[in-house]
Formats: structure tokens, C-alpha cells, sequence
């Protein structure tokens, strides 16, 4: 179509265009001029600093001070820092536990919501919300909720249903806390998860399942072999995204805990601010930052290539 | 066994059969949907609740469990939020937010405009490319960027200036706010452009007389979204403001008005009450571009 436009351009005469007109209706430098914008703040806001951090990885600089090159000193002292491996492993602990729990009661809201119920679309408004609302706020609520005197989970299970006979210590000691706050991040969690599946359920054509009928499927057989290899390519993207942020969170555990008791609920994220920023050893902080990134693209790649994958040879199975 | 014997009863009554279907499948349908369901919902609505019903509590009642019932309020009382706006800068972080959202809005909404229009409608060589590194900038986590940030912030003389947040808080952004429109100009008919083309309009007329006025549902869905990813916006905030009446409202009530051993809970809860009106009040006006535009994203 392009090919026939451009002569019919050309045979017309607009004695009014001056240099200026030209020069914009030109294609490369419009496509430049677009670009330039977007492509300005990701440099010099993302690529640069991306560049930056790995460089202040190798070197003791603190706030206010350049610091020298050091080489790995920083990585070295990090590998025989105790705090930093529980940070570690309460990172990948965090991430599979809270991933697997959303998407689970996810696409279970997710299968519920697309049923057809009255209400409807007032009813995936307000499932939302948790996901709307600013993540530290919502955790200010549950930091209250989980109060050691005053808690109301707490006080239904002692003194209304009479299962427990003291007060729970939801924050007080690691185990617990860690629980606690897997159990608010999941809550976070569950309204991306269902309205995104939502999507993809809804356009599962419903001819499929009619056909299932008349073979004789029963419902976990439908679910298995025509919701779940459907829902696949949405699942594949929304798990990787969701691994991704519940990696890297901060806001959450910075809200609740801090990353106490005892440094035992630190995420990276949240030691390597407690490092850099209060504790100003910039030098540090950015090391630990760095050593997040080969656990992030490692989480993408198996996310997105291996349900990817296993969508593709269901596919093939099918047929 | 039982359900055995009634399936074969039923069988054999022809009549019976839709009375009974009907049944089971009422009750069958209020166990598996209704009552999971209602759960879901209590569960996820339960904090909100709890966050309004606090901060209308007077204290008496609020660590009186005993004597007053949790669940309600005997008294409602607006004390909490007088305090909240008479003696503390919250009206100040109000604004200081609205501001902040507001501009750093408007400029990834700028930028990713141009940035998809260049993308999808001036098809150039290796767009796609350009297309996928933009989304790939979407997959960096702001936790790994904030530490250099802070130091290039110190260096460019911005640290606790509002300009600071204001010009970072695009890398969030303006990933996801292309991403989204990339879609939005797919769905525009390409052979309107074209017309306007063979009428001898040029490229920036189409741009503004054509192409944008077509796109101003997804201009409103990126606005949304950039608007209350920006409110949300934590970490930056955390890291770059230090002056009390600079703050953001998250990070002031976690610093501002959080002090001590002694816990303000009936402040912190309408704090966290109010700052999460102006999204939701925002969402609920525009709950299907979200949601459409959320999915639609999600699924490119």
C-alpha cells in the first residue's frame, strides 16, 4: 500500500513546504526524534546505573565519598557473611513459596470468577483492589493485623473459636515472621494472578468443552487437558513476571519486619538497601544488589522457556 | 451408594429427573462456587476493613477487645484523621504526591507515545528489536538500580529534590506505558493513516489529528497506570527524599509516623486509609481500562 502512496505524494504540489516541513516529514528522523525521549531516559536512567552498580560492586565506596577499586573484596566478604546466605535463602524460600501459593488460589479465584455469577464485573473490581492499593499501606494494615497484643486473627482464634489458648506471636520469632509475611505477599499477589488468568480463560473457545462433553470427560479431565495447555502461554508470562517481582521485593518486608527478627526475614533487596543506604556502605549494598541479578535471569529463563516448552509439547501430545 | 440408588431412581422416573438435577445442581454449585468464593472475597477485602474500622476507633475501644466488640464500633470517631491532618504534614505529603505522580505521568506517557507510534506506525528497520529491549527494561526490578541511582542522584546535585523522583521513575514506567500502547496503535486501522497520507497530510499531522485521538482510551489506560504505579513507587522515594515535608505519603507514614515503641495505630491506619482513597477513587472510575488494558499487556 505504502508503494502506491508515495507517487500520489509526489504529483502534488504544495508550494507552502518549507525546509522545516521536509525535514519532519522525513522518516528517519521522525523515527529518531520518537525514539529520542524513551530511549534518553533508559539510558541514562537504566542502562547507565545498570553499568554503574557493577562497577561500585568492586569498589569501597560509601555515601559521600569515591570510593577505590577493590576488586571482588566485596563478593569475598559477602561469601563469609551469615546474614547474607539467610538472606539467600529466604529469597528463593520467599519467591517459591509465595509464587506457588498465588498462583495456586490465583487460578482457583481465577476458575471461580468465570463461572457466570451476578455481579460480575463489580465482583472482579473489588477482587482488585489488593493489587491497586500502595503495597506499603496495605502492609501497614497487616502489620497491625499481626500485632503480638491487639492481633484480630489472634483474637478470633482464642477468644471467638477457642482453637489456641494464647495470643500468636506472628513477628516475634523467625519462623513465624517469615510465614507471616509470605502469607501478606501471597494476599498481594492473588488479584494479578486470577484477573490475568481470567483472561486467558475467557478465551478458551467454549466449543471445546462441548466437544470434552460428548466424549464423556470428566471435569478434572477437561481442566487438565483443555484449560491448563490453553491458559499456558498467559501463565508462562504472568509466572515470569510474577517470580521477578517477588524476587526483587522490597516494600513488604521493609514495612513489617525490616528484616528482623534478628536479620532473619531479609530479602537481597532489603539487605543491600540496610547495607548502602542507613548503613551507607554504598560499595556493599551494590554487590549484593549485583548478586541478585543471576538468580533474576536464571527465574526468567526457566519460568518462560520451560513452561514455555512444556506448553509447546503438550500441544504436540494433543495431537 | 446412596448417591448410586438416587441417580438410578431418577433414571428410571423420567419426571424426576430435572427437579432433581435442578437441585443437586444448586446445592452442588453453592458448595464449589458461592462458599469459596465468599471466602476469597472476605479474605481479600478483610484489611481494608480493618484499616476503616481502626481509624474510626476511639483509643478506649481500640485495645479493648474485651469490652467492646473488635468487629465494630461503638463510638466512631474523627479523631484519628484531625490529628492526622492538624498535626501532621499529611496534607502537605498529599500534595507533594499528587505532584510527583502527576509529572512523572505525564512525561512516560509522553515519551512512550512517541516511542510506540515510532515503533508500530513509522515501521522502521529493527523496530522489533527496539520493541523487545523496551520490554526487556521492563523485566528490571528497581531494587537493582537503586544504589547507583543514589549516587548519580548525589553527583547531578538533585538528592531531596522532587525532580529526582520525578525523572526516575520513568524507567518503571515508560516500559510498560509503551508496551501498552504498541497494542493499542496495533488495533488502529492502519488505512486511516494512509488516507490522511494521500490527502498530503504529513507524518506529525496524522500523529496529532489522526492517531492520537483514536488512541485516547489507551492513552487514559497508560495514564492510569503510570498514575498509580507512581503513587505506589517505594523504594525511590525511600532512597533519594529526606526532608520530612519532601516525603511521598507512603514513605512518610513508615518514617513520619511511625516514631518511638508506642504505636499510633488509629493515625497509621486512616494515614494508610487516605493515601489509598486517591487510587482507588481513580481505579474505580476506570476499572475497565484497567482491567482490559492490564490483560491485554500481559498477554503481548
Amino acid at each position: 500500500m505504502s508503494a502506491t502512496t508515495i507517487p500520489s505524494r509526489a504529483f502534488r504540489e504544495r508550494p507552502k513546504e518549507s525546509w522545516l516541513a521536509k525535514l519532519f516529514d522525513s522518516k528517519p528522523f521522525l523515527v529518531a526524534l520518537c525514539l529520542l525521549p524513551c530511549s534518553g531516559l533508559l539510558i541514562v536512567f537504566m542502562t547507565y546505573p545498570l553499568g554503574l552498580g557493577l562497577w561500585l560492586s568492586l569498589t569501597d565506596t560509601t555515601i559521600g565519598q569515591a570510593g577505590d577499586f577493590v576488586g571482588l573484596d566485596n563478593f569475598i566478604s559477602l561469601f563469609d557473611d551469615q546474614i547474607f546466605w539467610n538472606a539467600v535463602g529466604y529469597t528463593i524460600f520467599y519467591t517459591a513459596v509465595a509464587t506457588s501459593g498465588k498462583f495456586m488460589l490465583g487460578l482457583w479465584l481465577a476458575l471461580l470468577l468465570n463461572h457466570n455469577l451476578p455481579l460480575k464485573a463489580f465482583l472482579r473490581a473489588i477482587v482488585l483492589l489488593p493489587w491497586i492499593v500502595p503495597t506499603v499501606l496495605s502492609s501497614i494494615a497487616w502489620w497491625w493485623i499481626y500485632d503480638p497484643q491487639f492481633s484480630i486473627v489472634s483474637y478470633v482464634a482464642v477468644d471467638v473459636l477457642h482453637v489456641s489458648d494464647q495470643y500468636f506471636d506472628f513477628l516475634g520469632s523467625p519462623w513465624a515472621a517469615r510465614w507471616s509475611l509470605i502469607a501478606a505477599n501471597i494476599w498481594r499477589g492473588i488479584p494479578f494472578v486470577a484477573i490475568t488468568l481470567l483472561a486467558g480463560l475467557q478465551t478458551i473457545p467454549p466449543s471445546l468443552y462441548e466437544a470434552a462433553l460428548l466424549d464423556g470427560a470428566s471435569g478434572w479431565q477437561k481442566f487438565r487437558r483443555i484449560t491448563v495447555p490453553l491458559l499456558m502461554p498467559i501463565l508462562s508470562v504472568a509466572l515470569t513476571l510474577s517470580v521477578l517481582f517477588t524476587f526483587s521485593d522490597f516494600q513488604l518486608v521493609y514495612a513489617i519486619t525490616r528484616g528482623g527478627p534478628f536479620n532473619s526475614t531479609h530479602l537481597m533487596a532489603t539487605l543491600a538497601f540496610q547495607r548502602a543506604i542507613p548503613g551507607s556502605q554504598l560499595g556493599e549494598g551494590a554487590a549484593i544488589a549485583v548478586s541478585m541479578i543471576p538468580f533474576l535471569l536464571l527465574a526468567t529463563m526457566v519460568c518462560f522457556f520451560g513452561v514455555g516448552r512444556r506448553k509447546w509439547q503438550q500441544g504436540g501430545d494433543n495431537d | 451408594m446412596t448417591n448410586a440408588t438416587v441417580e438410578d431412581a431418577a433414571q428410571g422416573a423420567n419426571i424426576d429427573v430435572p427437579e432433581h438435577m435442578a437441585w443437586d445442581s444448586r446445592a452442588r454449585r453453592t458448595i464449589t462456587i458461592y462458599i469459596p468464593l465468599s471466602i476469597f472475597i472476605v479474605v481479600l477485602l478483610f484489611p481494608f476493613y480493618w484499616m476503616a474500622i481502626t481509624s474510626v476507633k476511639p483509643d478506649y475501644e481500640m485495645y479493648d477487645y474485651k469490652k467492646y466488640n473488635p468487629f465494630w464500633v461503638g463510638s466512631p470517631t474523627l479523631d484519628n484523621i484531625k490529628k492526622l491532618l492538624f498535626d501532621t504534614d499529611y496534607p502537605q505529603w498529599l500534595i507533594t504526591t499528587m505532584g510527583i505522580a502527576t509529572a512523572a505521568t505525564f512525561l512516560s506517557v509522553f515519551a512512550s507515545v512517541l516511542a510506540a507510534y515510532a515503533i508500530e506506525r513509522l515501521r522502521f528497520k529493527g523496530a522489533q528489536h527496539v520493541g523487545l529491549a523496551i520490554y526487556l527494561a521492563y523485566l528490571v526490578p528497581p531494587t537493582i538500580l537503586f544504589i547507583p541511582l543514589a549516587t548519580m542522584i548525589f553527583q547531578f546535585g538533585l538528592f531531596d529534590s522532587p525532580l529526582a523522583l520525578i525523572l526516575t521513575y520513568p524507567t518503571t514506567l515508560v516500559p510498560f506505558c509503551t508496551w501498552l500502547l504498541i497494542g493499542y496503535f496495533k488495533s488502529i486501522p492502519y488505512e486511516l493513516e494512509e488516507c490522511a497520507l494521500i490527502d498530503g497530510a504529513s507524518r506529525l499531522q496524522i500523529l496529532r489529528r489522526i492517531t492520537l485521538p483514536l488512541a485516547v482510551p489507551g492513552l487514559i489506560s497508560a495514564g492510569i497506570f503510570a498514575f498509580t504505579l507512581s503513587w505506589n513507587e517505594f523504594i525511590y522515594a525511600l532512597a533519594f527524599i529526606q526532608s520530612t515535608e519532601k516525603k511521598t505519603v507512603p514513605v512518610a507514614i513508615l518514617t513520619e509516623l511511625v516514631t518511638g515503641d508506642v504505636f499510633q495505630w488509629g493515625s497509621l491506619m486512616a494515614g494508610s486509609l487516605l493515601g489509598s482513597v486517591p487510587v482507588a477513587i481513580i481505579y474505580s472510575f476506570f476499572v475497565e481500562y484497567y482491567v482490559s488494558s492490564m490483560t491485554g499487556a500481559v498477554k503481548e
